[in-house]
């Protein structure tokens, strides 16, 4: 590859970060809101709204992202009655149909990893609010959320690197993002192995820094005295391990 | 066309009737992603080796090549592979002195690209299985007299598969979904064919719903089939 084309290749590339993040940061927030519901319908106290939210979970945790988009884009539109509602506006846009899609899906999937969150609260701690005299919603806000939002933190950075991922999907619907773009520069340049190591380094960096935002987000909300150390590199793990080891031998 | 009544000539056997493309392409679906990922668990296996070995370098590439394909869409490595395998082929090929053209098609590129992309996440799925097995074992075998790699292959590897198997199962539900995403390079898979139907009859909605419905079920009896063989390896 000579420099002209590494410079249009960079060029190229450049412009196609911000379309990928775009659909990311407009996903995961809608995602988190699908996910917020679906928790919430799934511990009311009606059946009907249990079984509709765990259906939702489910059928979308089960069925190819691909095909929840090609159904929104494609199969949607052989309605005329759709194409008439003000709706349109929404699905005949590519980009909106990826993200409503995409964030349906990640709302199935972080209703999983809230669940999880949730089933990490120690009971005790919910009765001794209660026992404290705190109102059912109070517990909710002051006790419960704060520990289930940690517990909840290290999956669901798994999540934000699951859905970033998924944004590629959106250039089988016209989006030219990261991928899309990757993939027409592959058969114009021909410089395959070239053109798929920087696009392969720019997720890998977008995903550094999510996890690592992540990582301090969780640190934040972790009482000071349980706090690790945030670069837990080899040496200085062991020497905590050693240091916990000698303190509790001298006790 | 057009009328309720027609949606039963859209499913007829044989004519015009769409069933049995459906079923050809479910048919290449799951051959891409069976072959695939028992390729790709051979691969892990050996990757996951690398990675606890004491070599250095090979634990290094390992650990390169699963953050690589674990943090990279597989949609990219499934480009990377369709455009890049040909040329990759005919360059060893012409170190071997054969200059002719060589291509390689959409299914191989398909089963390389299931392979490789579950290879990186059985990897961790089995590292994180040797590591729960009790230092026992390790112990037990030695104290038999086994060598360190009739060991491994007699009472370690075996111990892993069941530790592994809900991982696994995980892994093989994500080889599924991935296979759809085979019909961006016009493999004539089930998504590929439905598209394909969803355009002639101009139904696609029915089609890309029929799909939906068929992965659904792909994946639920693939959740029941790995949930029956945990219960049934429960025995040691």
């Amino acid at each position: 590859m000579d420099i002209e084309t590494a410079l249009h290749v960079a060029g190229e590339l450049a412009g196609a970060i911000w379309v990928t993040l775009a659909l990311a940061a407009v996903t995961l927030p809608l995602g988190l809101i699908f996910a917020g519901l679906a928790t919430w319908a799934r511990r009311s106290r009606y059946r009907v709204l249990r079984g509709v939210a765990s259906a939702y979970v489910l059928a979308f945790r089960s069925v190819p992202l691909l095909v929840q988009i090609f159904v929104l884009y494609y199969g949607v539109s052989q309605f005329a009655w759709l194409r008439a509602s003000p709706v349109w506006i929404l699905l005949k846009d590519p980009f909106a149909c990826a993200v409503i899609a995409m964030s349906v899906c990640a709302g199935a999937y972080t209703a999983e990893v809230m669940r999880g969150g949730l089933a990490a609260v120690p009971q005790g701690a919910i009765e001794a609010a209660r026992a404290l005299g705190l109102s059912p919603f109070k517990t909710f806000l002051l006790v419960t959320m704060p520990i289930a939002i940690r517990r909840a933190l290290p999956a669901y950075s798994n999540e934000i690197v699951v859905t970033l991922k998924s944004t590629s999907l959106a250039c089988t619907i016209t989006v030219m993002e990261l991928t899309g773009v990757a993939k027409d520069l592959m058969s114009q340049t021909f410089a395959v192995i070239e053109v798929f190591c920087m696009v392969a380094l720019i997720y890998l960096m977008i995903n550094m820094v999510l996890i690592f935002a992540l990582r301090l987000i969780e640190r934040w909300l972790t009482p000071r005295y349980q706090r690790k150390p945030l670069f837990a590199g080899r040496g200085r793990a062991s020497s905590v391990k050693q240091h916990s080891v000698r303190a509790a031998a001298s006790e | 066309m057009g009328s309720s009544g027609s949606i039963i000539d859209l499913f007829a056997w044989g004519g015009d009737g769409w069933t049995k493309p459906l079923l050809i392409g479910l048919g290449v679906t799951m051959a891409c992603a069976c072959i695939g990922y028992a390729l790709g668990l051979v691969l892990g296996l050996g990757v996951a080796f690398a990675k606890l070995g004491q070599h250095r370098w090979l634990g290094a590439a390992a650990t390169l090549y699963t953050t690589l394909l674990r943090g990279v869409p597989p949609l990219l490595v499934i480009f990377l592979l369709f455009f890049g395998t040909n040329g990759a082929l005919m360059w060893v090929a012409r170190g071997f002195g054969y200059t002719g053209y060589i291509e390689v098609d959409a299914f191989t590129v398909g089963v390389m690209a299931v392979a490789l992309v579950s290879a990186a996440y059985s990897s961790e799925v089995f590292r994180g299985a040797h590591a729960a097995i009790p230092v026992g074992q390790f112990e037990a075998y030695t104290a038999l007299g086994l060598r360190p790699l009739a060991g491994l292959w007699t009472v370690i590897i075996p111990q892993m598969f069941r530790l592994a198997l809900p991982g696994l199962g995980n892994v093989w539900i994500m080889a599924i979904k991935e296979t759809t995403l085979l019909s961006v390079i016009s493999l004539a898979e089930l998504m590929r064919v439905v598209g394909v139907a969803g355009r002639t009859t101009g139904q696609p909605f029915i089609f890309y719903g029929v799909a939906a419905l068929i992965y659904l079920v792909l994946v639920a009896i693939s959740s029941r089939a790995f949930h029956v063989l945990e219960i049934r390896m429960r025995w040691a």
